[in-house]
């Protein structure tokens, strides 16, 4: 650690110095624009990227996927970053993406709970209301409790849109972080609840959706449905300036793998 | 000589006067701030639908932002609380003042203290880890988290505000009433039940109000126990503050969201502005009386 300390003042020495030398050049900057829920793992990576290149600013406008792509499109930023695949009249458009990590969330019970698997369908029906008792599912007859996340939160955007459950959810709870998601499950036997999944810990049962258990494995070839991936939109026909360009090769470099994963999300690499 | 000292004096009267004003400064900076960044989206939403909607659905695809489910949780969330603590908080404060032997009454006060000044968040953990799975199994409902278990923490944070407020309007009672009382022949009791309490009644009352600000303004703890569904308050559903709507949704909000949580946050502050107001007057009050 005091090593890895010590070579990143050297690197931050070395910068300094190799700005001297170019005084005068205006700073380059690379600019981010788009998905909130990505705010996490792009900040981690820009932090990083700023650290070892002092020369280069690194900016990100957390606007939404759409706004991202659209953003990238008109010129407006470098990077454009979507929580979805690129639709197919936005590649034909001259948009290319970069799978950056994949965002696997898991459908949390509480470990006494005897259900271990529901269908999609399951649980859009449970989350929405149509069914509301354990017994309909194969468990014990008793009410289900369905925690979630605040309104705005990127885990909860991204599970309602993949169970298609947008604006639907009738939820019990409402907490603000996935740590009090997994706590409140733990605690009721009766609660089902979605937390992202480098965040399951053994104080909660994650539900294979569809028979396949979630785990980095499945998340990364996509048999586990509840996922999303986090993309990296860039223009088809332009080349990047260089200090982007060079974001682009550290994000998707082995140097990023261990930072994505540090986010909370299975990197693609 | 003479001059010099007179220089230092005007000196720190200045340096005081500065750092009143700092203080001065600091509650119109947020008043104006909280006026100008609150009033925007009453005037986009319609102060009508904003005070009056039922319904807060702040990222669905057609929002609605109505806070009367938080007004009304908060106002009924501080009542219960206030129904609960205060008899409790009351009556502690009458027995440390007139009855306690002085052994009982600093331990007593020392656990008062003690309970000031433990953070909000661990009352809002305790709560969440045994408040909440305990109302689950007591009422047999499916979740614990709820509108009951918010007045139970809330009753029990304003109890020390209530208890030192209480016993330092009792014991500022001069002696002489309670003595021409007991010659009277009047029981101990009786006596600080019918002259002690009514002789202090403004500042219980200030205590009352001041337990309504702490509760009212309380954000952690409840947050922790209440569950956070916009949902119009009922005792064992799951419902959200005035302050909690504020605190959840102010990380990831954006545009007209994030204007109207200032929006609540500016309500918030007049409910605030008016509990003060009621403390003053009884503050007031008591002082003259």
């Amino acid at each position: 650690m005091k090593r890895k300390l010590m070579m990143a003042a050297l690197a931050a020495g070395a910068a300094a110095w190799a700005l001297t030398g170019c005084a005068g050049k205006q700073a380059e900057t690379v600019s981010t624009d788009g998905s909130t829920s990505m705010e996490e793992v792009i900040g981690v990576l820009g932090e990083a990227f700023m650290q070892n290149n002092s020369g280069i600013t690194f900016t990100y406008n957390p606007t939404g996927s759409g706004s991202g792509i659209q953003a990238v499109q008109e010129g407006r930023c470098d990077i454009g970053l979507s929580s979805r695949s690129l639709k197919e009249e936005e590649k034909a458009s001259g948009l290319t993406e970069t799978v950056l990590a994949y965002d696997g969330i898991a459908i949390i019970v509480h470990p006494d709970n005897p259900v271990s698997d529901l269908t999609l369908e399951q649980i859009a029906a449970v989350f929405t209301g149509r069914i509301t008792n354990w017994s309909e599912l194969g468990g014990s007859d008793a009410q289900i409790v369905l925690i979630g996340r605040e309104a705005g939160s990127g885990t909860r955007d991204g599970f309602e849109s993949i169970t298609g459950t947008e604006d639907a959810c009738k939820y019990r709870q409402e907490l603000t972080s996935t740590g009090d998601v997994i706590t409140t499950v733990s605690a009721n036997e009766d609660a089902i609840g979605y937390a992202s999944l480098s965040a399951v810990k053994e104080n909660v049962k994650a539900l294979s959706v569809g028979g396949v258990a979630p785990d980095e494995a499945t998340v990364k070839d996509g048999s586990y449905v509840v996922q999303r991936p986090f993309v990296l939109v860039t223009k088809t026909d332009a080349k990047l300036s260089g200090a982007a360009q060079k974001f682009f090769d550290f994000a998707t470099s082995e140097d990023a793998v261990e930072l994505i994963g540090g986010a909370g999300v299975v990197a693609a690499r | 000589m003479q001059k010099r000292k007179q220089f230092m004096e005007t000196l720190i009267h200045g340096i005081f006067l500065l750092l009143g004003l700092i203080t001065v400064g600091c509650v119109l900076l947020i008043t104006v701030y909280l006026i100008v960044s609150g009033l925007p989206a009453i005037r986009r939403i319609g102060l009508v639908p904003f005070l009056f909607g039922k319904k807060w659905a702040s990222t669905a695809a057609e929002p609605a932002y109505g806070i009367l489910p938080f007004i009304l949780t908060s106002v009924y969330g501080t009542a219960g609380a206030i129904l609960l603590g205060v008899p409790v908080g009351f009556l502690t404060a009458v027995y440390l003042a007139k009855l306690a032997p002085p052994a009982v009454k600093a331990v007593v006060t020392e656990a008062v203290s003690l309970l000031a000044g433990i953070p909000s968040v661990v009352y809002g953990l305790v709560g969440m880890l045994i408040l909440v799975p305990g109302i689950r199994a007591l009422f047999h409902i499916p979740d614990g988290a709820s509108l009951l278990a918010a007045i139970v923490v809330l009753a029990v944070m304003i109890l020390p505000s209530i208890i030192n407020v209480s016993v330092t309007a009792l014991e500022a009672v001069p002696r002489e009433y309670e003595d021409a009382s007991l010659a009277l022949g009047a029981t101990p009791v009786e006596t600080y039940f019918r002259v002690s309490v009514p002789a202090a009644r403004s500042g219980i009352a200030a205590a009352v109000v001041l337990g309504v600000g702490r509760a009212i303004g309380e954000a952690m703890a409840v947050m922790m126990v209440s569950g956070n569904a916009p949902n119009m308050p009922s005792l064992f559903e799951s419902v959200r503050f005035l302050t909690t709507a504020v605190a959840s949704e102010m990380s990831y909000s954006g545009g007209l969201q994030r204007q109207a949580l200032f929006s609540i946050a500016l309500v918030l502050f007049l409910f605030i502005m008016m509990i003060n107001a009621a403390l003053n007057f009884f503050l007031k009050r008591s002082r003259e009386a």
